[in-house]
């Protein structure tokens, strides 16, 4: 009983942090349909804002207020990712619309460059982030299980970042405009609407919801320049899995893949464990090639 | 530069590549032999270029996965040469990891020409095996990218984690001899180079009389409309997955030509990165263009080792900016911005000599996918 309480709790620990990183996904690659490789970049910009916060306060704030720093780490997160989601959508991305594997080669090279200017300034080893006191320790449910305060405050996290884009898609002029954009670029234009402008604040907001989930890591594990290297393929399965388009979708995929994920790591060894996810997901997609939760189209090619 | 068509463009092209290939032929003359086998290397970099170049530049399906084939056939090489430096003994990784007996798949490769034949099967079934499945559920453009990425991932984990099959981060490497001649022996190597140029050759004319025939069309017909090719009743799936699987073959071939030379195959060179690097070299060079194919892997490689050399560092930055400068401004590359100067130039003299404007030879086709 036990044991697959805590196989639940690990699943669903894996799957909020995936749907994390996929959220920005989904809304960069879902919606606006750019593929961008430097998104494992935005969520290294992200962990090293939670880094250089967390000195900041240690230096000049005083202590009491130390466990503080988390939380203005996660605003200044989305705001530095944000911005440089904005940068590169404006120097770089908007030439590349409707060339989606010109724009995934140009983001890759981004991606390098970040890494590497990532390395000079920071330096190549990892460098560690001390979480706060109030994430120390977890709920005692019972012998041997323990649920952390951070794995349960990054789901809490991933709930809040869900509703919150939730309602900003569908209960706000600005999120209206976006999918309006989104789905047919020429009327919205002929209605007034400033599509350039609504495309570089689709990207910036992508790109935001990167840097908080590189925040998040932060408390996980050691960062370094080539964090998000690690993440990014295991999310774009996500987003591909779930099917693009959809928030249901991408919420959906993450949990499949973070659960099934946990229980063959728990079944087989880690290795194994992910080659079978992945081989799954290659066979899924023959029965269903749209993902789990297709958008209804009448387009040839969706 | 054979797309201009023009008589004059094709004796121009066939002028360039002889001399190209006399160049490649004269090389052990001058250069020193760490030049040389570096140059070995970049001609079996070139070889698995001209393969991602027809799928991607002709076909339109960018592979980000293609480490994986190049890595297997190069693996399958490296298990013979590997047996054949422990005179049928047992390879020490396996011997460190703790077993005692030679495992079964991996006696049969004691045989080099099993392991050769292997270099080039093992890639062809498992593109051929993607490429079925993917084509037939019409996954294509980005959606194949992305799987043909997690693939990479997934072989780079499963070569990682099986160390004691296949030698784990270290890969395999300590070989002494290939086919009882010893492997660091100045004509040995140089014997292999021949081999290399020869296979870039003989590629580089399957590869130019494949494009060139009616099966060429088709597939420059699935990149700009796949469904229009349906329409027109033929089935691309079967055609999606022949190149696919030609493409694999090559970089099969590549592989194991590249680890005969460079004496190391390990996990890191297969993984996500290389593979999208080799993209890369087709980018340069001119997509849809196999000169272009084979020019990128050699400028970008030869770049890389004497940059490298000097400034380890400002590398990546390097390679990072020539990226995103070739796909913002020259999508066709370095071919496709010869092609674009040459019309210039045609353009202006034929001005001169007719006195009336002239619309150019033909529209510089567009290869952007």
């Amino acid at each position: 009983m036990d044991v697959l309480l805590l196989q639940v709790f690990n699943g669903l620990s894996v799957s909020s942090i995936l749907l994390l990183i996929a959220l920005g996904l989904a809304i960069t690659f879902g919606l606006m349909n750019v593929i961008n490789m430097a998104h494992g970049e935005l969520i290294m910009a992200g962990a090293y804002v939670a880094y250089v916060t967390q000195t900041v306060f240690a230096k000049y704030v005083n202590e009491r207020f130390f466990g503080a720093y988390f939380i203005v780490a996660l605003f200044l997160s989305f705001l530095v990712s944000g911005l440089m989601g904005v940068l590169m959508e404006r120097l770089l991305i908007r030439f590349l619309y409707g060339r989606p594997l010109d724009s995934l080669l140009a983001t890759w090279g981004v991606s390098m460059v970040l890494q590497q200017l990532a390395r000079n300034i920071f330096g190549a080893p990892n460098v560690d982030v001390v979480s706060p006191g109030w994430l120390n320790g977890g709920i005692q449910l019972m012998t041997g299980v323990q649920l952390p305060y951070k794995r349960l405050f990054i789901i809490v996290l991933v709930v809040l970042c869900i509703v919150g884009m939730y309602f900003y898609i569908h209960r706000t002029s600005a999120g209206r405009r976006m999918q309006a954009v989104m789905q047919n670029r020429d009327m919205a234009a002929c209605l007034g609407i400033p599509t350039r402008r609504v495309d570089t604040i689709t990207f910036a907001l992508g790109s935001g919801l990167a840097g908080i989930a590189g925040c998040s890591l932060a408390l996980l594990g050691s960062i370094g320049p080539s964090i998000g290297t690690y993440y990014i393929v295991d999310s774009f399965m996500v987003v591909v899995l779930g099917g693009v388009g959809k928030l249901v979708g991408t919420v959906a995929g993450a949990l499949t893949i973070g659960m099934i994920n946990t229980a063959f790591e728990f079944g087989t060894t880690a290795t194994l464990g992910k080659v079978l996810v992945f081989t799954l997901v290659i066979l899924f997609l023959q029965w269903k090639p749209s993902g789990l939760v297709a958008l209804r189209t009448r387009a040839l090619d969706g | 530069m054979a797309r201009l068509g023009s008589k004059e463009g094709s004796q121009v092209t066939r002028f360039i590549s002889l001399a190209v290939i006399a160049l490649l032929l004269l090389a052990p003359l001058f250069l020193s032999e760490f030049r040389l086998s570096l140059l070995g290397k970049f001609l079996s970099y070139a070889i698995l270029a001209l393969g991602i170049d027809l799928i991607w530049g002709y076909t339109g399906m960018l592979s980000l996965g293609h480490g994986v084939f190049f890595g297997l056939g190069a693996y399958c090489t490296a298990m013979y040469l590997k047996l054949e430096a422990t005179g049928g003994g047992l390879p020490d990784f396996m011997s460190w990891s703790g077993l005692t007996g030679l495992p079964w798949f991996w006696q049969p490769f004691e045989h080099g020409w099993f392991a050769l034949v292997m270099a080039i099967v093992l890639p062809v079934s498992l593109a051929a095996i993607l490429g079925y499945l993917t084509s037939r559920s019409r996954i294509h453009g980005v959606y194949f990218s992305i799987l043909t990425q997690a693939l990479a991932l997934i072989f780079v984990i499963l070569f990682v984690g099986q160390q004691p099959y296949t030698g784990g981060t270290n890969g395999i490497t300590n070989f002494s001899t290939i086919f009882g001649y010893d492997l660091a022996a100045p004509s040995v190597q140089t014997v292999l180079y021949y081999i290399s140029v020869f296979f870039l050759v003989a590629t580089y004319l399957f590869c130019h009389r494949l494009v060139n025939s009616r099966f060429g069309r088709i597939l420059v017909a699935i990149r700009d409309s796949e469904n229009r090719v349906r329409f027109s009743g033929y089935n691309p799936v079967w055609f999606k997955t022949f190149v696919l699987a030609l493409s694999a073959g090559i970089a099969g071939l590549a592989g194991a030509l590249f680890v005969t030379q460079v004496g190391i195959i390990s996990p890191a060179m297969m993984g996500i990165v290389p593979s999208i690097e080799m993209v890369i070299w087709v980018a340069v060079g001119g997509r849809g263009t196999l000169t272009g194919a084979v020019i990128g892997a050699i400028l970008v490689n030869a770049a890389k080792s004497s940059f490298r050399e000097s400034f380890p560092d400002a590398w990546l930055y390097f390679l990072g900016f020539l990226f995103i400068l070739v796909v913002l401004l020259f999508p066709d590359g370095i071919t496709g911005l010869f092609t674009r100067l040459s019309h210039r130039y045609h353009r202006v003299t034929s001005n001169i000599s007719t006195g009336k404007t002239v619309k150019s030879v033909q529209p510089l086709e567009s290869n952007r996918v």
